[in-house]
């Protein structure tokens, strides 16, 4: 047994560890947001917002207009393929006759999926969508690669949302008679709706912030998007902030920080609406009810 | 006339004259859907949850495909070699098996191989003890208030996207740690063999260890949160038996908690060794895109991830598709390296999860 002198400053080195390592997270967090601030906020002009990209002059105008299309694109294809998916694996999936719960090989996929290399799915849509269908860069190929990547993220939000809605809910509903699919659109869908939509916020934070597939897919277009899903380029608000940061104009080094600020505050106003969603609406959770 | 009982419709009336009207349309549909919506639910649901395993395959398969002809002339030798060299693309092709290539191509991808595990390495093992420490300061000994907010920065920087990492590591951080850090800690280490690696020349801070500190930046959030949630699942009564044994808060963490969670912990760490194993555009950017093995820990190198994106305009030049073939066996790599990374993961936690919390095993 150590002296008891010995285990105090065992003690107090652990204490003071442990709130070195939070200083140690903290730390690159604030010194990544003020260094993005600091040198974006001063500078800052409006009219990048109305102005689109020319060559590495311009505003970004082009570049917001472009990742919110590619957004809603991804909300579409990803958001009902991963809400879906998240419905056959919490609800839907039966038993097998083992005993075993079904799905696990598709749970695995959706698992392994998420952990996919965002670039490796970039250069199969490059080889498959834009050189071997003959689709070029555009939005259809970027969607496309976008959803597979946050498809495994709303299937996971939703099965787990799904999970924690209370069994009395279904059984209530299967005492008063209603069919199981109804009591899954009006009843279990319904008090799961958060959670879902939480999922889906996160995977639009992630699409949005994705750099490399786009490159490969989505090319880089000076117009802002037109409604041609192949053939026509188009831009994104992370392509300034890889592009510009090391060219010789400081305008562009200026619209590369402006880019990333924007991108930053997009992230923080999703996150900010899912926290206030989940917030909100404790209730029909297993832990609330 | 009494009252009609609720829930028995009202008798439909017969006009003399006409027709006997069916149900309506909209009463039958709703019937349609009592007796089918089930089993649409299922068709539907059961085809979107097959489409991430058809993604998956399909991905693998095309890389599989595009990669053979690389795969052939490369050989084994891919693995080993340290040349990156296209050949001359506007001069003769040459064909090896079959395969037609730029006179004078030849490929090895051991440095962004190297590259790729000195990378994740490093930023796992800073990254480890940071993030269970943070945990544990999270959940033992803040007010509730403070760890709400700590839990939503650490939300905050685990959405922020790669590319502003990579902005901040190469216009920020690699300048300061290249001016103020490297060139105090180089002259530390004797010149010995492993400890000589870290000995000058020190660079401008674009190279190996910044891109590492920069990846350990971003998977902190990742097991800092699984940790966090892992402790706070420990039950108490163990925890405060120890505490009443006479323990110092240290050896309940030591003995108690960290048992207790370490094989979820494990497992969040490969979570994040995958991530790191697949970051592109930090690692492109930090890194400084070299191909090369690093000769010492400050000198510009790359990855697989990031020669993807680095040489793929080159690549484009190489009118025999040979080129584009090699990045696709390098992808494939990437691919093969990185399910199996994650498999590994999952096989932890749920291993983990199935059997419950070791209490005891590691105390």
């Amino acid at each position: 047994m150590p002296s008891t002198t010995r285990r105090s400053i065992a003690n107090l080195l652990f204490r003071a560890g442990a709130y070195g390592a939070l200083l140690a997270v903290l730390a690159p967090a604030a010194w990544l947001l003020w260094g993005v601030l600091y040198r974006a906020v001063p500078h800052w002009r409006w009219d990048v917002l109305w102005t689109d990209t020319q060559g590495t002059n311009g505003g970004l105008e082009n570049c917001i207009l472009g990742t919110l299309v590619l957004m809603v694109g991804v909300l579409i294809v990803a958001g009902s393929t991963g809400v879906l998916a998240g419905i056959h694996l919490a609800e839907l999936a039966r038993p097998r006759k083992s005993g075993k719960p079904s799905g696990s090989i598709l749970r695995l996929a959706v698992e392994v999926l998420s952990g996919f290399p965002s670039i490796v799915l970039g250069y199969v849509a490059y080889v498959a969508l834009v050189v071997g269908l003959g689709w070029h860069f555009g939005i259809l190929p970027a969607v496309l690669c976008l959803s597979v990547l946050v498809v495994p993220y709303i299937a996971k939000g939703t099965e787990t949302a799904l999970r924690q809605v209370p069994t009395s809910y279904r059984e209530g509903a299967v005492a008063l008679g209603i069919s199981t699919g109804r009591t899954l659109r009006t009843i279990v869908l319904k008090a799961a709706l958060p959670g879902i939509a939480t999922g889906l916020l996160l995977a639009l934070a992630i699409s949005g912030g994705e750099t490399a597939p786009l490159l490969l897919t989505a090319g880089f277009s000076n117009q802002n998007p037109t409604l041609s899903l192949t053939h026509q380029p188009i831009a994104y608000l992370t392509y300034p902030v890889y592009n510009f940061y090391n060219q010789t104009s400081t305008h562009g080094v200026q619209l590369s920080y402006d880019a990333a600020l924007l991108l930053i505050v997009l992230v923080l106003m999703l996150l900010v609406s899912a926290r206030i969603i989940v917030a909100r609406t404790q209730r029909h959770t297993e832990a609330g009810a | 006339m009494g009252v009609m009982p609720i829930g028995v419709p009202a008798p439909i009336p017969i006009v003399p004259g006409q027709a006997v009207r069916g149900p309506s349309p909209w009463r039958r549909s709703s019937e349609f859907m009592r007796t089918h919506e089930e089993g649409m639910w299922r068709q539907v649901a059961r085809t979107a949850a097959f489409l991430p395993l058809a993604a998956l395959i399909c991905a693998i398969a095309v890389l599989a495909i595009k990669a053979w002809p690389a795969v052939r002339v490369n050989g084994m030798g891919f693995l080993t070699r340290s040349t990156w060299a296209p050949g001359s693309t506007y001069g003769s092709t040459v064909t090896t098996d079959g395969v037609a290539h730029p006179l004078g191509s030849s490929y090895g991808a051991w440095p962004l191989i190297l590259g790729t595990a000195q990378t994740s390495v490093i930023a796992v093992v800073i990254a480890l003890p940071i993030s269970v420490g943070a945990a544990f300061a999270i959940t033992e000994r803040l007010p509730r208030l403070v760890s709400k907010v700590l839990g939503f920065t650490v939300e905050i920087l685990a959405g922020v996207p790669s590319v502003v990492f990579g902005l901040w590591g190469i216009l920020t951080l690699g300048p300061f740690l290249a001016d103020h850090v490297y060139p105090h800690i180089a002259p530390l280490f004797p010149n010995v063999p492993v400890l000589s690696y870290w000995r000058t020349p020190t660079g401008h801070g674009e190279g190996l260890l910044t891109g590492g500190i920069v990846l350990a930046i971003m998977i902190i959030p990742i097991i800092t949160a699984t940790t966090r949630d892992l402790l706070r699942q420990v039950p108490s009564l163990p925890k405060e038996g120890a505490a009443s044994l006479g323990m110092t808060e240290w050896e309940v963490a030591r003995s108690v908690t960290l048992p207790w969670v370490r094989s979820g912990v494990i497992g969040a760490t490969v979570l994040g060794l995958g991530r790191a194993i697949g970051e592109t555009m930090a690692i492109l950017m930090v890194t400084g895109s070299i191909i090369q093995v690093a000769p010492n820990i400050y000198s510009p190198m790359t990855t697989i991830a990031a020669t993807i994106v680095s040489q793929l305009d080159s690549a484009q030049t190489d009118a025999t598709g040979f080129a584009i073939a090699t990045l696709a066996e390098a992808a494939l790599i990437l691919a093969v390296i990185s399910v199996a990374v994650n498999v590994m993961a999952r096989l932890i936690i749920n291993r983990t999860s199935r059997l419950g919390a070791p209490l005891g095993s590691g105390a």
